[in-house]
């Protein structure tokens, strides 16, 4: 399905996974495939993320899932030092920005900002997403990383 | 009682806080005594103050599921009956100030009589806030965050202020005054985790990033701890020790799909006040001008500037012209805030620190008195949902 890539952070972090109740499988099931899919409502074409089972604008149930492409522009930022988590002790700073999809109504979404973790980084530049396969990992999965164009 | 009154649906001075009392303030893991014991020692130290047998407790009241649970309490007091137990939803401090609306609309509604409102935490011994360990998989909420390193509050919240930040051009130097301003009133406060531990221009400046916008300083500390007041209708007030705190007001919620997951709250840059604070004032009958000092918890100093502007004490513009240490220290700047220390300084004790502070000033009995202290307001967790405030006012103000 997916080979293994660079990964950005050090393994150890939690693993993504869809709730017991399957609400985000779609999701996390496209990431795996090279895909990113999120929610478009069948009858009022709102675009919803992250998912749920009700259209929040006109409440029809299970909105469909659509593929999007992935990019996108920075929203928002942050530069972590501090180790919040084992696995992050003595791997340095790192970046996670806020992604905006201005052709899928403006949904947001986190990820890390691949390069430089020191670089200068600007709210809205553009961005294009990188998935980050973890085949080899229990359970697999897969991420959505950005890069600057 | 007219018509119209019996309609008017509010807090307004139809209850008091009668009775204040907190442990010693502990850093994390420090406390000798398990969290459960520490939450009976304030409750008792609260009714002690109050002159109140602890045994006509006939509710409690608490937020962020706390673990010390209502009928185990009333069992351990050994309280002559419970009418009353009540937990807001909701975590990182939004509840501090709704636990006592709860109980407020208990009293008012005659559900109960005689109504403590507390918090618990001893981070030492159930787990840090600002660690995330001991998990394999996530789903929800946190799965679109913690594989990417956004694990804990710190990193959670950056990116909200980053964001206001930029939108409003506000500057490390407004953040900055929050976290000095609570570190200043710490050092009159003795009973402060960092009482003889002061913050100045130089020290914050050459502190650590926690995660860019926050230095060391900007962030909360972890504590172990617990805190109490009681709560009793206005007609019984006057019949103990100290003189009553009317609670003028309470409001909790957050706007629009604020709990958007994913950071896709359509309001991104906000603290959550955007709608809970106009509903505060309007119960309260007071604005910002009639408050004379103010306690606003500080998860991150970058939350307590978007609290204050949705309070009205200034433009997102203004922020770094308001947000100064002059401004903002008791007794005379325009705007006491954090009087005790807060969140960074006095004890991270949830935001519940925050409330007794705000009696404290309406007693007239803080250890940084500001010069106008009839009306004292508290801005519960910002940047959550649901979030929570509340205003205190002496008798005077009723």
């Amino acid at each position: 399905m997916s080979n293994p890539s660079t990964r950005y952070l050090p393994a150890g972090l939690p693993i993504p996974v869809a709730e017991p109740d399957g609400l985000s499988a779609p999701y996390w099931e496209g990431l795996r495939q090279g895909k990113l899919l999120v929610q478009r409502c069948g009858r009022c074409n709102n675009w919803q993320f992250g998912p749920e089972w009700l259209c929040h604008r006109c409440h029809a149930f299970d909105p469909a899932w659509t593929e999007v492409e992935p990019r996108g522009r920075i929203y928002s930022w942050e530069r972590a030092w501090h180790p919040s988590h084992a696995a992050l002790k003595g791997h340095g700073p790192y970046i996670a920005v806020l992604v905006e999809l201005p052709h899928a109504g403006g949904i947001r979404m986190v990820g890390n900002l691949l390069g430089d973790p020191e670089q200068a980084v600007a709210i809205g530049a553009d961005v294009e997403g990188v998935f980050e396969h973890h085949p080899e990992q229990d359970p697999p999965y897969s991420l959505l990383q950005w890069r600057r164009p | 009682m007219t018509g119209g009154a019996r309609n008017e649906r509010t807090l307004r001075g139809c209850v008091a806080v009668i009775g204040i009392g907190e442990t010693e303030y502990y850093r994390h893991g420090a406390s000798p005594d398990p969290e459960f014991k520490l939450a009976l020692k304030a409750i008792l130290a609260a009714c002690e103050d109050a002159g109140l047998d602890p045994r006509e407790i006939d509710g409690f009241s608490s937020y962020s599921d706390d673990r010390s649970e209502a009928s185990r309490l009333a069992a351990a007091l050994g309280t002559h009956r419970l009418r009353s137990a009540t937990m807001q939803w909701g975590g990182g401090g939004g509840g501090c100030c709704a636990a006592v609306g709860n109980a407020a609309a208990a009293i008012v509604a005659g559900l109960a009589d005689c109504v403590v409102v507390f918090r618990s935490l001893a981070q030492g011994q159930y787990g840090r806030f600002g660690q995330a360990g001991g998990i394999h998989t996530v789903s929800g909420e946190r799965s679109y965050l913690m594989p990417y390193g956004v694990l804990a509050p710190p990193q959670r919240f950056a990116m909200r202020v980053q964001r206001y930040m930029h939108e409003h051009g506000v500057r490390q130097e407004a953040l900055r005054a929050i976290a000095l301003a609570s570190y200043h009133h710490a050092q009159a406060n003795p009973r402060a985790v960092m009482h003889g531990k002061p913050l100045d221009v130089e020290k914050y400046d050459a502190s650590r990033w926690i995660v860019e916008p926050f230095h060391l300083y900007d962030c909360c500390m972890e504590n172990d701890g617990a805190a109490a007041l009681v709560l009793v209708s206005a007609e019984r007030a006057k019949e103990f020790r100290h003189k009553p705190a009317y609670l003028l007001g309470a409001a909790f919620g957050s706007g629009h799909r604020a709990a958007a997951t994913a950071h896709n709250a359509p309001l991104y840059a906000t603290a959550s006040f955007d709608t809970v604070a106009p509903d505060l004032y309007r119960m309260a009958g007071v604005g910002p001008s009639d408050v004379g000092v103010v306690q606003a918890y500080e998860n991150f100093t970058g939350g307590v500037v978007m609290a204050l502007a949705e309070h009205g004490f200034f433009k997102p513009e203004e922020a770094n012209d308001f947000l100064t240490f002059e401004n903002l220290i008791a007794p005379s700047g325009p705007l006491p805030l954090n009087t005790s220390g807060g969140n960074l300084a006095d004890c991270y004790m949830h935001g519940f620190e925050l409330v007794l502070e705000a009696v404290r000033q309406v007693r007239g009995m803080s250890t940084s008195q500001a010069r106008r202290s009839d009306v004292a307001l508290v801005i519960g967790g910002p940047m959550v949902s649901p979030a929570s405030n509340l205003i205190l006012g002496s008798e005077a103000t009723l």
